[in-house]
């Protein structure tokens, strides 16, 4: 039985990690520069714009109030826009990305917002130009912040990925849902849901050491 | 080499408080090679008057020469590449957690575009010279506030400025510790002819580094002069009252006829 359960079980997990994955890199490039900005666009700030603040502030935070499960559905039409499908494992790496941008957002906004003043008048006393404040003192200082809400998305993600997979996404929520719960195999469920908490387990232990690493504030 | 002159700053009003003025006309001339100390009372507006000269504060109105020329006028684009002719230290030494010493001296160079090779022959005389040769490769976080100092200063020296901003850059140090810094900012004043303003609110740190000293109090410059000048005749009761807090056997040669009240 375990042969025939090990393909299956082994498929799910890499559509999982594939969509995780996808989900955080794509996020992350969109959610970092909106990040630094939703950060730096204050008044009296680096990049001030206060238009930016009274936008895009409540475009995000709008975003991260809708229950992922309802954000899915609801941008079914942009899905089918972008991968011309709304079904199957890459499908759902759009309503996961789009969930993945705002969240991410404001992680790397807080990270960035932790980050000591003096040091961003240091830099500029010595005559950085605003980018070069971004990516020599904010972006490196923050990284530590940054890697504990990259592992948190992470592990939120691959929650949502299992919803996306009752809706026919693939992965180890699909499996679940299809052979663990309409086929009654508890055998299955129970080898989704382990696989699960051991994917949670591998990844927030990872991040904590890479972050941990990344600090050198405590030595 | 820099000239303040009429220099105004208001902060404008913010939620809560209203605008506050810190400055009110100040005039100051500092010579090529000399240490000027600028000190006063906590509020005095000595912070913002440094911060004028490099632009981290704009002035509300007023002109800061530097080298001959009207830096209030210069555009965004330019204004980075004046800050590099100026080093800067600072009280909570603002070093980079994430970089090591060396890292932390390199950044100036980093930030002009220098070349590994340009940075490593800037960087690795200024670490004998403040002392921190075998702490090349260790983080802020495993060094002494003294150190962190050090480190402040070889990184305000790496770019080569003519002038060095100090805004109570010994503070947050004992007084050994403060000893050793302010002699060796006096040490890179002679060797490397550097101008230097220095903020304190300590009339001692005067004595022991500065040539001449301006003595601030309510945003305005009260008394100017040489530092032998300034302690053996102080004439504004804020100089007396500063110079009575420290130096216990004070007494005013010419005590002034109103002096301010608590003092
Ligand atoms: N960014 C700011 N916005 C509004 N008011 C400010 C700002 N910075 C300073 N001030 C006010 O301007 C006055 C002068 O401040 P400044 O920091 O120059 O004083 P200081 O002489 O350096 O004092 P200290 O010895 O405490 O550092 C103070 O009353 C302060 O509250
Ligand atoms: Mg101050």
């Amino acid at each position: 039985m375990f042969a025939t359960l090990a393909p299956i079980l082994f498929q799910a997990t890499l559509e999982t990690l594939y969509m995780v994955a996808a989900a955080l890199v794509i996020g992350t490039s969109f959610g970092l520069p909106l990040g630094v900005f939703l950060a730096t666009s204050g008044r009296g700030e680096l990049f001030e714009s206060l238009i930016f603040q009274k936008t895009i502030g409540p475009i995000v935070n709008a975003t991260r109030s809708v229950p992922f499960i309802i954000l899915a559905v609801a941008i079914i039409p942009f899905t089918r826009m972008v991968v011309g499908t709304s079904i199957g494992t890459s499908a759902a790496i759009v309503p996961l990305t789009v969930a993945a941008i705002p969240f991410i957002a404001r992680i790397i906004e807080g990270a960035v917002r932790e980050v000591d003043g003096g040091l961003v008048e240091a830099a500029q006393a010595m005559g950085a130009r605003p980018m070069q404040v971004v990516t020599k003192v904010l972006l490196p200082e923050a990284l530590p912040g940054i890697i504990h809400g990259l592992t948190l998305t992470a592990v939120t993600l691959i929650g949502y990925s299992a919803m996306v997979g009752a809706v026919g996404a693939g992965g180890l929520g699909d499996l679940g849902i299809r052979y663990g719960y309409q086929r009654f195999r508890p055998d299955v469920m129970g080898a989704v849901v382990i696989t699960l908490i051991v994917l949670v387990q591998m990844v927030q232990t990872s991040g904590d050491l890479l972050a941990r690493k990344a600090d050198k504030r405590n030595i | 080499m820099i000239r303040l002159s009429e220099i105004h700053k208001t902060y404008p009003a913010r939620r809560g408080s209203p605008a506050h003025v810190a400055l009110r006309g100040i005039n100051l001339d500092v010579a090529a090679g000399e240490i000027v100390g600028v000190i006063g009372r906590s509020g005095a507006g000595k912070s913002t008057l440094i911060r004028c000269i490099n632009l981290l504060e704009v002035p509300t109105s007023g002109a800061v020469i530097v080298n001959g020329v009207d830096v209030t006028a210069l555009s965004k684009r330019d204004l980075p590449l004046f800050r590099r002719q100026l080093g800067m230290v600072f009280q909570h030494f603002n070093l980079l957690s994430s970089r090591t010493v060396y890292d932390n001296i390199a950044l100036p160079l980093e930030l002009a575009g220098a070349s590994k090779a340009d940075i490593a022959a800037a960087v690795d005389p200024l670490l004998p010279l403040v002392g921190l040769e075998d702490k090349r490769d260790r983080y802020p976080a495993e060094l002494s506030g003294g150190q962190k100092q050090r480190v402040g200063i070889a990184r305000a020296l790496s770019s080569n400025p003519k002038v060095v901003l100090c805004d109570e850059v010994t503070s947050a140090l004992d007084p050994e510790t403060t000893r050793q810094i302010l002699s060796l900012l006096r040490d890179i004043n002679k060797r490397l002819g550097l101008t230097m303003v220095v903020i304190t609110h300590e009339m001692a740190v005067v004595k022991q580094l500065c040539d001449r000293v301006a003595v601030m109090d309510g945003g305005q410059i009260v008394e100017e002069g040489s530092v032998d000048a300034i302690f053996s005749d102080p004439k504004h009761a804020t100089t007396q009252s500063l110079l009575a807090d420290e130096f216990l056997d004070f007494r005013p040669a010419h005590p002034v006829s109103n002096p301010v009240e608590g003092a």
